[in-house]
């Protein structure tokens, strides 16, 4: 009984005196705010383990002061995510904001960042505009029309004259459709648009039309998880066979759950940032690392986003000093390193990656199914 | 033309089976089971998981997909459905509301919020060409099983002992009781078909509709609209709703691919209008 209360006291000793040591050093914190519940939890898990592996990675102390993370789960909500980043601001008092599945939630939360001068890292939302919501914005992954655009380059020069672009009815499909048709159309080629409802349980009328319409191929734009739905029914109708091809960005062949799709997804062409099939060194260590962190998960685009966001972050703190606030954006402002993904720099008008976007095909590589990159488009700017 | 015809017959079939036991529970027992997408969820996530994970033939998961909901609806009528027959309808709105939001909740925790995928045989993939249609052979195997299912169902209800008991015991409770019949017992082994029949339902369409923890509230409105157009009182009515539904939204999608979202409320507005109680059933 003695012995026991020697060891509790000890050990709350332990405990103070560590709390002390901390408190002695300077504390630097990082609020990341993600949908860890609710339909958006794959994306808020991918970034968690990212930003977590990143700090293990790199170590918790920068300029000399502690990195503190504090995970939030917004549920992915706008509202509550307002909510939970005006109680870090205040309360925590942390340096940056980080996180932002989609972008609803980003949005909502960048009138804080201007009014509270507190840094904000877009991990994951993609719309372009929303680095114009807030000079205190900065963006760590990609936007539509920069996976978008290529894509239609890369159709017009490779022999395809006719597409039928099939997105979803809402924002993120609108921005896409516009993307790729405007640039397609100014390439020569022809283009028609059909929009499904977003709540859409069955594709076979779309399906059934562009059959009927005989392009070269059809443009995808729907929600990652609605992708592998179309590409089934895509398969079932026997397009494939009938020499029309499946093209889209690479939202739809989204690395979390390509595999599960199965053999309809094979031959699939999509534009994007990010493939943890592509080949680098860099590339290699981040997906080894992050398989053994998530127990055998294997990083998508959203995990790189997190862990470039955690770099970049990183970066401008040694810079700064461990300072926030505009000094903080500015240091960040034109970093530039090679990330998991491939050579990138922090565009300083725009805050968002000018990087390469990489033409892939789903393909079978040691029974998995991965997004082969077969060709790269050097240093796509963000808008 | 007439593959648009298959596909939509085949997606009206689907609803059927995932719609029944709605009528079944709503139109014979009259007890209104919101919760009736989470059987059909249940069913859903065996077959999904089985295939994908354990590599269990898609054939050999159905039969589970019936049985696992129809356990689990027979545990949850005995211990808390029961309860509530005698309940007002807005309690058991409310009710089966809640347990929605635990499946959702539930599944979410257990396995995660990303989309399943049923792997199917390959003899069920792709399609043939039969007297110049394209028939997808995974939509005429929805078809064959659906068929079966609904002239099954029509005959329990019409020509069994089981059937007559149920609608005596439907109609009124007491008398039924008073002759003997054990009420409780029927109930419960209707509740339970209906519960498996959701989530054979939920198998067979996982493939074509996706299957993730919001599945429920996807498709709650689709069953709703079924039983609601087809009447409560019968089986081939919301047989016949269905087809209608299934054909009507998939050729509206293909011919009039702008307003296709909106063909099958457009529909259901209408027949609620001419026909309030439901287009098959015989008025109140």
């Amino acid at each position: 009984m003695r012995r026991r209360l020697l060891v509790i006291v000890a050990s709350a000793i332990g405990v103070l005196a560590s709390l002390a040591a901390v408190q002695g050093q300077e504390i630097v914190k990082i609020g990341l705010i993600l949908p860890m519940t609710g339909p958006f939890t794959s994306t808020g898990r991918q970034i968690e383990t990212a930003a977590r592996l990143y700090m293990q990675q790199n170590g918790d102390t920068v300029a000399g002061k502690k990195v503190q993370l504090i995970l939030r789960d917004d549920t992915g909500v706008a509202d509550v995510t307002r909510r939970i980043a005006q109680e870090l601001i205040v309360n925590d008092k942390v340096t940056v904001t980080a996180g932002f599945g989609l972008t609803p939630l980003a949005l909502a939360t960048a009138p804080l960042s201007t009014q509270a001068k507190v840094p904000q890292v877009i991990m994951a939302a993609a719309t372009s505009t929303i680095p114009d919501a807030s000079p205190f914005i900065v963006r760590s992954t990609f936007t539509l029309p920069q996976a978008t655009i290529p894509m239609a380059e890369w159709a017009a020069q490779n022999g395809i004259k006719k597409v039928l672009t099939i997105v979803s009815d809402y924002g993120p499909g609108i921005d896409a459709e516009k993307a790729f048709s405007g640039t397609f159309a100014k390439a020569g080629g022809q283009v028609d648009n059909l929009r499904v409802p977003l709540a859409n349980p069955d594709f076979s009328p779309y399906l059934q039309k562009a059959a009927d319409a005989k392009p070269d191929a059809i443009f995808v734009f729907v929600p990652s998880g609605v992708g592998a739905q179309v590409m089934k029914q895509f398969v079932e109708r026997g397009l494939d066979k009938s020499g029309i091809k499946l093209i889209g960005t690479g939202d739809v062949t989204d690395d979390d759950i390509l595999n599960g799709m199965g053999d309809a997804a094979l031959g699939t062409i999509t534009t994007h940032h990010y493939s943890a099939a592509h080949d680098s060194p860099e590339n290699k260590a981040f997906v080894d690392a992050f398989k053994k962190a998530a127990g055998g998960i294997r990083p998508n685009f959203m995990a790189v986003g997190g862990y470039d966001g955690m770099h970049l972050i990183y970066e401008g703190l040694k810079k700064t000093n461990g300072a926030g606030g505009e000094a903080l954006v500015n240091a960040m402002k034109g970093t530039s390193w090679t990330s998991p993904r491939g050579p990138v720099t922090l565009d300083p008008q725009q805050r968002d990656f000018v990087q390469n976007m990489y033409v892939r095909r789903v393909e079978r590589v040691g029974g998995e199914l991965y997004n082969v990159e077969f060709a790269t488009i050097p240093n796509v700017k963000p808008r | 033309m007439l593959t648009i015809v298959f596909d939509g017959i085949a997606y009206g079939m689907l609803l059927f089976v995932l719609a029944c036991g709605l009528a079944v529970t709503l139109g014979l027992m009259n007890f209104v089971n919101l919760a009736h997408g989470a059987f059909a969820m249940a069913g859903g996530y065996i077959a999904a998981l089985l295939t994908s994970r354990h590599g269990v033939p898609f054939l050999a998961t159905l039969p589970l997909a019936f049985a696992v909901p129809a356990v689990i609806g027979v545990v949850l009528e005995r211990t808390l459905y029961r309860r509530l027959y005698g309940r007002s309808h807005l309690d058991q709105v409310l009710f089966s509301i809640g347990l929605v939001f635990m499946a959702v909740a539930a599944v979410d925790y257990a396995i995660g919020s990303q989309q399943q995928f049923v792997t199917l045989p390959g003899w069920l993939q792709g399609r043939v060409e039969m007297l110049g249609i394209q028939i997808g052979l995974y939509r005429s195997f929805i078809i064959a099983v659906c068929g079966v299912i609904v002239i099954a169902l029509q005959l329990v209800l019409t020509r069994t002992r089981f059937g007559s008991r149920l609608r005596a015991a439907v109609d009124d409770r007491r008398v039924a009781q008073g002759l003997g019949i054990r009420v409780d017992a029927i109930f419960t082994l209707t509740f339970a078909v209906g519960s498996g029949l959701a989530g054979l339902g939920g198998a067979l369409g996982a493939e074509i509709l996706g299957l993730d923890p919001t599945f429920p509230f996807k498709f709650m409105i689709y069953f709703l609209i079924v039983v609601t157009v087809g009447g409560t009182t019968s089986i081939t009515g919301p047989f016949l709703a269905s087809l209608l539904l299934g054909i009507a939204d998939v050729a509206g999608k293909y011919y009039v691919p702008s307003l296709g979202a909106f063909v099958i409320y457009t529909l259901m507005v209408v027949v609620l209008v001419i026909r309030p109680q439901g287009l098959f059933a015989r008025a109140r």
